[in-house]
């Protein structure tokens, strides 16, 4: 075992899955000095929906903690619970309170990933005297002497990669971050716990967002908004009423279903009108565009630059990075032109720039 | 790594004769105390010599001992059980102070939500509670006062034999809990002039689950739970034989060695507390230099947060805890800190350090070379501290 190893000493934030549990694994046995951590994020009397939850085990659920504990506990290795529920309820439910009620499509877990564990953990890290942290995403980082940048890029198995969710940490936070599972494919990350007889080995994916355990957006978001949320109507290009909308913040650009109007072909939301308390709804045609722009940029593998260039540009979690040409603007901004038009350009997502697997950077649409 | 456990307010390991005492008794002695035969009588006894031991300990009579689960639970018993005992005369208040433990404040707040009223009396900036607001508190209507022996955060021992005078001059039942005091400085009931007492076995090297409600002949109090005549129906459920008798054996070898023990946590205290300062800057000792259960030193670190301390040092072995366990975890401020007007900046920096019989100035010398690099590692990221001059 490398000596060297031995002298870093990493912080490992476990949320009492499987993933998690093998990436600590993993790094004590390649000697890393390590030790587990698991945030409190969110407790169901704050958030609710306990009742209606889909399955316990989400990340902050006891069950979780407890599960984390376990397997530390059993590796002969310290675990702390840290406390940063505060923290989480005045940025990241703060955040997507708002952005829904401007009728925009937040992703909670970017933001998450880069001010709570790329910010909030790394501190909390360095301040027991850890200047390393873990997680179980899929994806892979190390440094890039041609570029002098920390670069990431989507794991290999990509029905996993999270490089997606990854792009908003900073250089100095991506230098100090290990993914050890950015190399193997998820049924190689089961087998090794199984083998390593980690309790954890077959613990549930967790899909939904997590601090909505019944997956009810809408309980949550009238829950935490003090004015009544108005109802209004749904229209279409032309401006034709076709029905009645239960609020703005309830819908999201290309949404189909739930929308309660017949028509010969199916419409999708297309824009969400909040001055005017609209909803407009368009043929499938209607939700393609070329372009938008993003801003809150951050530069990840790529060093910051005016001049335009190109890459696959992803808009959303479940989407293929596409061709496009990217376009710095004043600001910060990026424009991002693409080849060829796609489905719902959502304000709010998170849209990532990649160069094959490596992403380049990424921003909040506008 | 050798582990240094500097947590004993939280809880304490068994002493060795404690275990060999309970583990006899396990196989051989395994009656219930209530049966009529011969094995549960066995256990009888046994109980009934452990409750006389307990008694002559605290200058008490063996019918003024009550078993329970523990310190929580005496505590709960004590505060219900006169809250509700005193209705039958028309009294509805209850005085205590902002210092207790939870056991009690919680106590507390459930019978002002069914309600009782209550006050909650203050205390100095060296954590003694204030007899004068004492006085000015108790109304006719006073059917309790209970004011903890020792602060389990700060070690401060509070003024129970003046206070207990002052409820009895008025009629109050006073209760004082005792789980941080037992086994630490002397305790005579009748020296006291206290009408109930709760203490805790796993605070003075006995086990876990087991304590103790002394409650003074004439003392009344409503049982909470029923289903049995067990501990003078007081307290129902099959009485925790083996505990009981760890719980006598672990009080015997305690108080027998107070005087000695006392002058030994003294010297370390001192030690302990000279060793930091010298170290490391803006480090300052919370409650009275004095009048302390010197065993406990809580200190505060200007500019840094107490959790982030904790597990530094027990990343290098070093077991502590900020305020008592089961409020640790919470970043708030301790609530005892906060009565006695400690700075908020630095009640987030305390730490309890807590001896035991086992600690060694070897460890405490230890645990204070490697504070400077903590503190010093968790300064330079703090906002909130700035380099002396």
């Amino acid at each position: 075992m490398s000596r060297k190893n031995q002298d870093k000493h990493i912080l490992v934030a476990m949320s009492g899955g499987v993933d998690s549990s093998v990436a600590l694994y993993l790094l004590k046995e390649q000697g890393y000095t390590v030790y587990g951590a698991t945030m409190k994020l969110w407790d169901y009397s704050d958030v609710g929906g306990q009742e209606h939850a889909r399955a316990d085990g989400g990340c902050c659920d006891l069950n979780a903690i407890n599960n984390a504990r376990t397997v530390c506990e059993n590796l002969g290795i310290r675990h702390y619970v840290i406390d940063f529920s505060k923290e989480f309820k005045n940025t990241v439910i703060e955040n997507f309170v708002t952005e829904y009620s401007k009728g925009r499509t937040p992703n909670p877990c970017v933001l998450c990933n880069t001010e709570i564990k790329w910010e909030m953990f790394l501190r909390y890290a360095r301040g027991i005297g850890c200047d390393y942290i873990a997680t179980g995403h899929y994806a892979i980082t190390g440094f890039d002497e041609s570029e002098q940048r920390n670069y990431l890029r989507r794991g290999i198995d990509c029905t996993r990669d999270q490089a997606y969710a990854l792009w908003g940490i900073s250089q100095e936070a991506l230098a100090r971050t290990f993914l050890p599972l950015g190399n193997l494919e998820k049924k190689e990350v089961r087998v090794i716990a199984e083998k390593a007889g980690l309790k954890t080995a077959k613990v549930a994916e967790s899909m939904e967002i997590c601090f909505i355990a019944d997956n009810n957006y809408e309980r949550f978001i009238r829950e935490r908004t003090d004015k009544d949320i108005p109802p209004g109507d749904i229209i279409d290009e032309e401006g034709n009423i076709l029905g009645r909308h239960r609020g703005v913040p309830f819908y999201t650009i290309g949404q189909r279903r739930g929308l309660g109007i017949s028509n010969p072909t199916p419409l999708y939301v297309n824009k969400i009108d909040v001055g005017n308390n609209r909803v407009v709804v368009g043929n499938k045609k209607a939700v393609h565009s070329h372009e938008f722009t993003i801003s809150q940029v951050n530069w990840v593998s790529k060093s910051p630059t005016n001049e335009p260039f190109d890459g696959l540009t992803q808009i959303r979690y479940q989407h293929s990075a596409c061709p496009s040409k990217i376009v710095p603007e004043s600001k910060g901004r990026l424009r991002i032109l693409f080849e060829s038009p796609q489905p719902a350009i959502t304000p709010g997502q998170s849209a990532v720039i990649f160069d094959g697997g490596t992403v380049l950077a990424g921003g909040i649409i506008d | 790594m050798e582990q240094i456990y500097l947590d004993n307010n939280s809880t304490t390991p068994m002493h060795e004769d404690v275990i060999a005492e309970m583990y006899k008794h396990m196989s051989e002695t395994y009656g219930n105390p209530s049966s009529v035969h011969n094995m549960g009588q066995k256990a009888k006894v046994l109980m009934e010599e452990a409750r006389e031991k307990i008694a002559n300990l605290l200058g008490a009579k063996p019918s003024e001992i009550y078993f329970t689960s523990g310190g929580t639970e005496a505590d709960n018993l004590a505060v219900k059980g006169a809250a509700y005992s005193g209705l039958k005369k028309n009294r509805n208040h209850i005085i205590t102070s902002l210092i207790e433990h939870h056991a009690i404040l919680e106590s507390v707040h459930f019978l002002e939500k069914n309600g009782f009223t209550a006050d909650y009396i203050g205390c100095d900036h060296d954590g003694i509670v204030s007899i004068e607001q004492l006085k000015k508190a108790i109304k006719p209507e006073t059917s309790l006062v209970s004011v903890m022996m020792a602060n389990n955060e700060t070690g401060v021992i509070q003024p129970i034999k003046e206070m207990a005078a002052v409820c009895k001059e008025a009629g109050v039942v006073f209760h004082t809990d005792a789980v941080q005091a037992i086994g630490k400085i002397p305790v005579n009931v009748n020296d006291l002039g206290i009408d109930m007492l709760s203490l805790s076995g796993h605070k003075v090297y006995g086990p876990k689950g087991i304590g103790v409600l002394y409650i003074r002949k004439g003392t009344k109090i409503t049982p909470l739970s029923h289903g049995g005549a067990h501990e003078r129906r007081k307290r129902a459920g099959t009485e925790n034989v083996v505990s009981i008798v760890g719980l006598a054996k672990a009080m015997e070898i305690a108080i027998g060695k107070i005087d000695q023990e006392q002058a030994r946590m003294k010297e370390l205290s001192e030690f302990f507390i000279n060793e930091v300062q010298s170290k490391v800057p803006d480090v300052f000792l919370n409650g009275s230099v004095e009048n302390r259960v010197k065993s406990t030193v809580n200190l505060s670190f200007l500019g840094v947060e107490g959790e982030a301390i904790i597990l530094s040092l027990d990343i290098k072995g070093i077991a502590v805890s900020s305020g008592s366990a089961c409020t640790s975890g919470s970043l708030e401020a301790s609530h005892v800190l906060k009565a006695m007007d400690v700075d908020v900046l630095l009640a987030q920096g305390s730490i309890r350090f807590s001896m035991g019989k086992d600690t060694t100035k070897e460890q405490l010398e230890y645990t204070a070379s490697v504070l400077p690099e903590i503190i010093n590692r968790l300064r330079e990221m703090s906002a909130a501290y700035k380099k002396p001059a």
